[in-house]
């Protein structure tokens, strides 16, 4: 069943110098319990497609199209009612995870404000309910850091709290946001983990927005490839590692060293990510693209029908 | 021809911690934050150097660069020690060692011109050249790193990050340096340009025989630039290989516990990080015996009591107090 249906979300931000058009029409759809990779670059509007399904875009940011969570458009919501979806049906756990807490609350109070405006929950229910996640997420000694400020514990202790947030209401739909960037790659590890059994056990869907394409292929089914606002890519994510079938997919994963074949040479994708400031009118990858022809400059191509979608007018065979 | 360009002898590194007092007249706390690290490179190689956050290796090539002061050990250039007390040397030193920086925007002044930024090692370190040759030679290092000559006028916020970092290359070339150390210079890059970055550098050392010293936290990249790998954990040496033997036989089990962590881009694949119990000890207060032993899966009794020393066994070096199995 499809639980969030993203369709043709374009989100442009008014700047001093003109658009910024940040997503192209961009549609997908994520079924219950899905882990769905969104993949890309800075400037790939991977987490503004995140921000926009949670209403929380910059003011100057002009969003069309359709976001449908059962049977509502989130776009057109009105703020009262996008409170009770934000936390309760959908949370989002933010990359930075010092930024993302306040660091003048407790950690008990920041969890049990939650609890206190979706739930209605205070006092002795609200504390068990705040320890059940705590030690879901494994932070020790859980019943005498309630009282501890963000700033008493370690990067990966921190990340746990946001990601205890996160679960407090057993949202249906968790957004993470390039939740292991900031962290070093034992603890990404430990993270990672974690997100999969809970994931398991609360049975929510996850889009996790990344650029890092170990942490896709060991976590999510689904991947989705963005590019300069646009969808280049998606399908399975074996069947898209075991044959990546658009020229930027096949570029970014020759670029990235493995560990363990180091035989490999890296190939970059040669030239500078997408200028934004004009609307597209033909494929934002052609620039860079080895594979591109004159046609590439002048047609937006559209995304093929499933199960492997591709935005590109090449044949999968004449790729190099 | 293999010859020793630097080398390191038990380098440490430490800070006074002042907001550590408790009162005024209390002592302030100690962060090591280096511990007799020591290594060699040769001529044209490249050491790549990992560990976690907090493990002292920014901390170590800034020492190295003269940018902190080393409070015990040596550093030789080119068989020469140097004297960090010096100023007059530390300066003659950055003609030989010039670095790049992980933030590639920040480490550009706002206000210069490119040329400006290129031009200011030339000013710097060849006081004799005219402007005419200066300018043919800043054209000429905005040429080695990619950048169009037409673009010296801009100020680096006209530059994308991979770009910016290639004029801090540039710039660190203008000094004609021996050693470059390279301080996680394509972390805060995009995939698809990290690898540029890479490949430029590797480049440049191939043309120039420039020795690296690569210090970043993505195993892969430092896998696929380095020549050998130093792992550090807590400001101290855990071991240093040559890289294919230290990915494909880690001995010492922070080695192995990081390496399990490192995510393979295959599916298909399935890694099993080992997870390590406990937290990192605070840098102010280190253990008396192997610093890992906190979190050592494999820890012995002595670990406790005994600061392992590096072991070497061919160019594999090792501090642990097990046997290498």
């Amino acid at each position: 069943m499809t639980l969030l249906s993203v369709q043709d979300l374009s989100i442009r931000f008014r700047t001093p110098d003109g658009y910024v058009h940040a997503v192209n029409n961009v549609s997908f759809d994520i079924e219950e319990g899905e882990k769905l990779a969104v993949v890309g670059e800075s400037g790939s509007g991977k987490s503004q497609i995140a921000l926009a399904i949670l209403g929380l875009l910059a003011n100057n940011a002009e969003a069309s199209g359709r976001i449908l969570y059962k049977g509502q458009n989130l776009l057109d919501l009105p703020r009262r009612e996008m409170n009770k979806i934000r936390a309760k049906e959908i949370s989002i756990i933010f990359q930075d995870p010092m930024s993302s807490l306040n660091p003048y609350m407790t950690v008990e109070r920041q969890l049990n404000e939650i609890l206190e405006l979706h739930e209605g929950l205070r006092g002795r229910a609200a504390r068990s309910r705040v320890l059940e996640v705590m030690e879901a997420v494994q932070i020790p000694d859980a019943k005498n850091r309630l009282k501890s400020y963000p700033h008493e514990f370690s990067g990966g202790m921190r990340q746990r709290i946001v990601i205890a947030m996160a679960l407090l209401c057993r949202p249906k739909l968790i957004l993470a946001d390039e939740p292991t960037t900031a962290l070093d790659v034992t603890v990404q590890a430990q993270i990672m983990h974690l997100l999969e059994d809970i994931q398991k056990e609360y049975g929510s869907s996850i889009m996790l927005i990344t650029h890092d394409l170990g942490v896709v292929a060991g976590f999510c089914n689904e991947t989705l490839v963005l590019y300069g606002g646009r969808v280049m890519e998606r399908a399975g994510t074996a069947a898209i590692f075991a044959a990546p079938a658009h020229p930027y997919t096949r570029g970014l994963m020759r670029a990235v060293p493995n560990i363990h074949d180091p035989s490999a040479t890296l190939q970059s994708i040669p030239g500078q990510p997408p200028n934004q400031t004009r609307p597209l009118v033909h494929c934002p990858f052609a620039g860079r693209c080895g594979d591109s022809l004159e046609a590439c400059f002048d047609i937006l191509p559209e995304l093929s029908p499933a199960p492997h979608q591709r935005a590109c007018i090449r044949a999968v065979e004449e790729l190099t | 021809m293999t010859s020793e360009m630097i080398s390191v002898q038990d380098l440490a590194v430490r800070f006074t911690a002042n907001q550590t007092k408790k009162w005024p007249w209390s002592k302030p706390g100690v962060v090591k934050a280096v511990n007799g690290v020591s290594f060699a490179v040769n001529r044209g190689q490249t050491l790549g150097i990992v560990g976690e956050s907090g493990c002292g290796k920014s901390t170590l090539v800034r020492a190295i660069a003269g940018l902190v002061k080393p409070s015990h050990g040596t550093v030789r250039v080119g068989g020469k020690v140097v004297d960090y007390s010096r100023r007059k040397e530390v300066i003659a030193l950055r003609r030989q060692v010039q670095m790049i920086f992980q933030d590639p925007v920040a480490s550009l002044n706002p206000r210069m011109t490119i040329r400006d930024i290129i031009a200011e090692p030339l000013v710097m370190f060849f006081p004799e050249m005219n402007g005419e040759a200066r300018e043919t030679r800043v054209h000429a290092l905005l040429d080695r790193v990619g950048i169009p000559r037409r673009n010296a006028n801009r100020y680096p916020h006209e530059f994308s990050g991979g770009q910016c970092q290639r004029i801090g290359i540039a710039r660190a070339l203008a000094a004609e340096p021996k050693v470059l150390l390279c301080d996680e210079p394509v972390s805060a890059l995009d995939v698809s340009i990290q690898a540029q970055v890479v490949n430029l550098l590797q480049e440049l050392q191939a043309d120039m025989g420039l020795t690296l010293i690569f210090v970043a936290h993505d195993l892969g990249v430092v896998r696929h630039i380095s020549d050998e790998i130093l792992v550090m954990y807590l400001g101290g040496m855990m071991e240093q290989a040559p890289a294919d033997a230290l990915v494909a036989r880690p001995t010492h089990p922070y080695t192995r516990a990081l390496l399990s962590a490192v995510p393979v881009p295959d599916p298909s694949q399935r890694i099993t990080p080992q997870v390590l119990d406990g937290d990192l000890p605070s840098p102010l207060n280190l253990p008396q015996g192997c610093l890992f032993q906190s979190r050592c899966p494999a820890r012995l009794p002595e670990c406790a009591t005994t600061r392992p020393d590096l072991k070497r066994d061919g160019r594999h070096y090792r501090a642990c107090l097990l046997e290498a199995s």
